[in-house]
């Protein structure tokens, strides 16, 4: 139409709304890119005038430096690229450990909380109101001085159960001698898991098809139990325990867990449960009454209830923010620095360091950790998808 | 008429009401809970007496460190003797009362400020006044001031400093931060949602090493800046990526007729954000605000890593001397309750303001004809 095209043409360019936004985002970009450029610029010269490396061929190098534990073998003759190896799968296993361990203790205080037994539930809101409110680094340094200040040495060692000794040096405890069996026995583990699955959709398919139940929780646990079992008669029952023995200054033999370890694990998971117990009250109280009551008037049991109508309802409006705890709880064993794990961020200040090549250093740091949540994300969504309320 | 007659009135049994009622209702309704009762009880009995023994009874108040290593009990020597050095740190001792007195300013400004009814021109001028005086005092240099470096702010003013700052000025750039991902310009939303989900995907301690160890090379030769400011700027940048996130979530559930309406009023979009979407949006988020910020008062405490001495690394170096060692668990006790005290009056607080907002709503409701 002419007379609208009469409008626009006494619209100055800078008025439009359009052309206005075409230029903010330049100049934004013009900006930023400037400002990157400029810093990049910077390190350059200021790496060339330190003679600093870079690039990432330090991988390939010799580490030069011991590490204190580690899951696979490693020596200071080993590269960096192998450092850094053990201090990922470090990380890896104190955050699994922990997401394990605070996903179950924190539950039951969360359960706790909302007890009727008022000390029950009082114990459960003290619980989250001081571990919450206190910051995670005390915490772990304060567990730490509990082992190396309060516990005592090797020598007058603290033996709550036959077998296990608590010292200043961490817990050592005895492990089945090594024996060709355990590794049939982890294999028939695993086999049983198999097993119960398909019992567990053939008795499902079962029950949609002709209404009968099947006892699957006893012949699962039957099944769990008896098939490792089975295993180790059949192989002879070996009994052997290879037991820690004072030997001097120090425990030999047995299997020990170190202080620092013992120390992180129990900051970081009694630090996450309390924000866990949070989370899980929040889900359980979100289910109206009126659910319970109508399940009941169904007829299902207690149990039932639980199992069938609230559990499932409360879990949607828990897993999305437990699982940003528990990404919370991998994020925060990077304070393992501070008491000295050799996890994955102590593992690249070290290299750093000795290398001074920070920013290769810190990029890797950020690239490990971003890997993680980038992984955790996934699973949420993938998760949200599959709990999805149906509409109809 | 009927005839009325007197049926006499029933109280309820004496096992029901009263200091039993209450006992049965609370503490012994069923099998497992009396069990659960009387084993929480029996583990009180036990350890509360051993606890009082330790920590009132045998405990030493103002010795040396020797006559603490002889002492059965808690060592509070550990905090009395060494208040001022965990309190201020490695500030010159005898200057020792301006942080002091600046912390006292602090504390009172954020006491008075509140009462939201005393938010005024003249608060604002009295803030900018009492930041310019507790720069003065911890820098010094004028007045007769004796300036202080400062690599030598430690203790509870750097904490405080640090997460003081840290709060104010994340906030902002946090909800300019959440803007900007709301928005329809797809390079300005796309470099906010890259960093938003960057810094979130990372630990603060990666930050702060990025702060300490690669920020130097970033600068142009000769320049410096000093390693407070870079933990400060760390802890800034690292919780308004936190901040911006929750405001997101009050943007998404504001009601789409509250911009509509807002734009048929003519309003241009910085109007429309700052009267109409923003004073809405900010106050449903108000309580995961208080949370993120809770957690960045706790977070400071990570400057330890890099070897600034907040509160926390302080007592941590008195522990290391040989007079003190051994009394971890006192000192970290003390340090403790300090924290808790901070974020317990920060969620009070957060509490408080969300009842006051809720109140504010209801004399319009009130006007509504019904």
């Amino acid at each position: 139409m002419p007379a609208e095209q009469n409008n626009t043409a006494k619209t100055y360019f800078w008025n439009d709304e359009k052309t206005r936004a075409i230029l903010y985002q330049i100049v934004t970009a013009v900006f930023v890119a400037f400002i990157g450029y400029y810093l990049i610029s910077n390190v350059q010269t200021n790496m060339e005038k330190q003679s600093i490396a870079s690039g990432f061929g330090f991988i390939e190098k010799e580490a030069a430096f011991e590490i204190g534990e580690s899951l696979i073998e490693y020596s200071a003759a080993d590269t960096y690229g192998r450092a850094l190896l053990v201090g990922v799968l470090n990380t890896l296993k104190v955050s699994l450990i922990g997401m394990i361990l605070t996903t179950i203790l924190g539950t039951f205080i969360g359960v706790c909380t909302l007890s009727s037994n008022w000390l029950i539930s009082k114990f459960g809101t003290l619980y989250v109101e001081l571990f919450q409110n206190i910051p995670v680094l005390l915490q772990l340094f304060f567990f730490y001085a509990l082992f190396y200040e309060i516990f005592p040495p090797p020598r007058q060692a603290l033996n709550p159960i036959t077998g296990v000794f608590i010292t200043n040096r961490g817990i050592d405890f005895p492990v089945p001698a090594s024996d060709p069996v355990w590794g049939y026995i982890g294999l028939a583990f695993v086999a049983a898991c198999i097993v119960i699955w398909l019992v567990y959709r053939w008795a499902v398919k079962r029950q949609e098809r002709s209404g009968q139940q099947f006892p699957t929780f006893w012949v699962g646990l039957g099944i769990l139990l008896g098939l490792p079992l089975l295993t180790w008669v059949v192989n002879g029952a070996p009994t052997e325990m290879d037991v820690p023995v004072l030997k001097g200054f120090n425990f030999q033999g047995g299997r020990n867990i170190s202080p620092e370890f013992s120390a992180l694990l129990i900051g970081l998971v009694l630090y996450t449960a309390s924000f866990i117990a949070q989370i899980v009250r929040a889900g359980i109280q979100s289910i109206s009454h009126g659910q319970t009551e109508a399940a009941m008037s169904i007829g299902l049991k207690p149990g039932l209830v639980l199992k069938l109508v609230i559990f499932p309802q409360a879990l949607r409006v828990i897993v999305p923010p437990l699982t940003s705890q528990l990404l919370n709880l991998t994020k925060n064993s990077s304070l393992a620095v501070a008491i000295g794990y050799p996890d994955f961020v102590q593992v690249a200040g070290t290299t750093i360091n000795q290398t001074g090549q920070a920013v290769e250093g810190v990029a890797m740091m950020m690239l490990v950790y971003l890997t993680f949540s980038l992984l955790t994300s996934a699973f949420m969504n993938w998760y949200n998808k599959k709990i999805k309320l149906v509409e109809r | 008429m009927a005839e009325t007659t007197h049926i006499e009135e029933i109280k309820p049994p004496v096992t029901d009401v009263g200091v039993i009622g209450w006992l049965r209702q609370h503490l012994f309704n069923g099998l497992f809970n009396s069990i659960a009762t009387i084993l929480i009880l029996g583990f009180l009995v036990k350890v509360m007496p051993q606890f009082i023994q330790w920590a009132l009874i045998d405990s030493v108040w103002f010795t040396s460190g020797q006559a603490c290593h002889q002492a059965e009990g808690a060592c509070w020597s550990v905090i009395t003797q060494n208040i001022r050095f965990t309190v201020f740190g490695y500030f010159p001792y005898e200057h020792q009362w301006r942080p002091l007195v600046a912390m006292i300013i602090l504390v009172g400004m954020l006491v008075y400020s509140r009462e939201w009814s005393r938010w005024n021109k003249r608060l604002g001028y009295a803030w900018i006044f009492s930041l310019f005086v507790m720069g003065l005092l911890m820098k010094g240099g004028l007045f007769g001031l004796v300036p202080v470096e400062s690599t030598k702010w430690s203790g509870l003013p750097l904490t405080l400093l640090l997460s003081f700052f840290g709060i104010l000025a994340s906030y902002p750039l946090g909800v300019v931060l959440a803007l900007g991902r709301q928005s329809q310009m797809p390079i300005i939303k796309a470099l906010c949602v890259v960093y938003i989900e960057m810094i979130r995907g990372v630990p603060l301690i990666t930050m702060l090493f990025m702060s300490s160890v690669m920020f130097p090379l970033f600068l142009p030769e000769g320049v410096t800046i000093d390693k407070v400011l870079r933990a400060q700027a760390a802890i800034i940048l690292f919780t308004a990526a936190y901040i911006a996130e929750v405001v997101r979530g009050g943007l998404q559930a504001m009601d789409r007729g509250q911009y509509e309406a807002a734009e048929s009023l003519g309003l241009n979009y910085f109007q429309m954000m700052r009267m109409i979407i923003l004073p809405q949006a900010l106050k449903i988020v108000i309580p995961p605000t208080v949370g993120i910020l809770i957690s960045a008062f706790k977070d400071t405490s990570l400057v330890v890593i890099i070897a600034l001495y907040d509160i926390l690394n302080t007592t941590k170096s008195i522990l290391s001397e040989p007079e003190w060692t051994g009394f971890s668990t006192e000192a970290y006790m003390f340090i403790a309750m300090i924290y808790y005290i901070c974020c317990f009056s920060m969620s009070q607080y957060s509490r408080r303001i969300e009842k006051q907002l809720e109140y504010k709503h209801t004399p319009n409701q009130e006007e509504k004809p019904s």
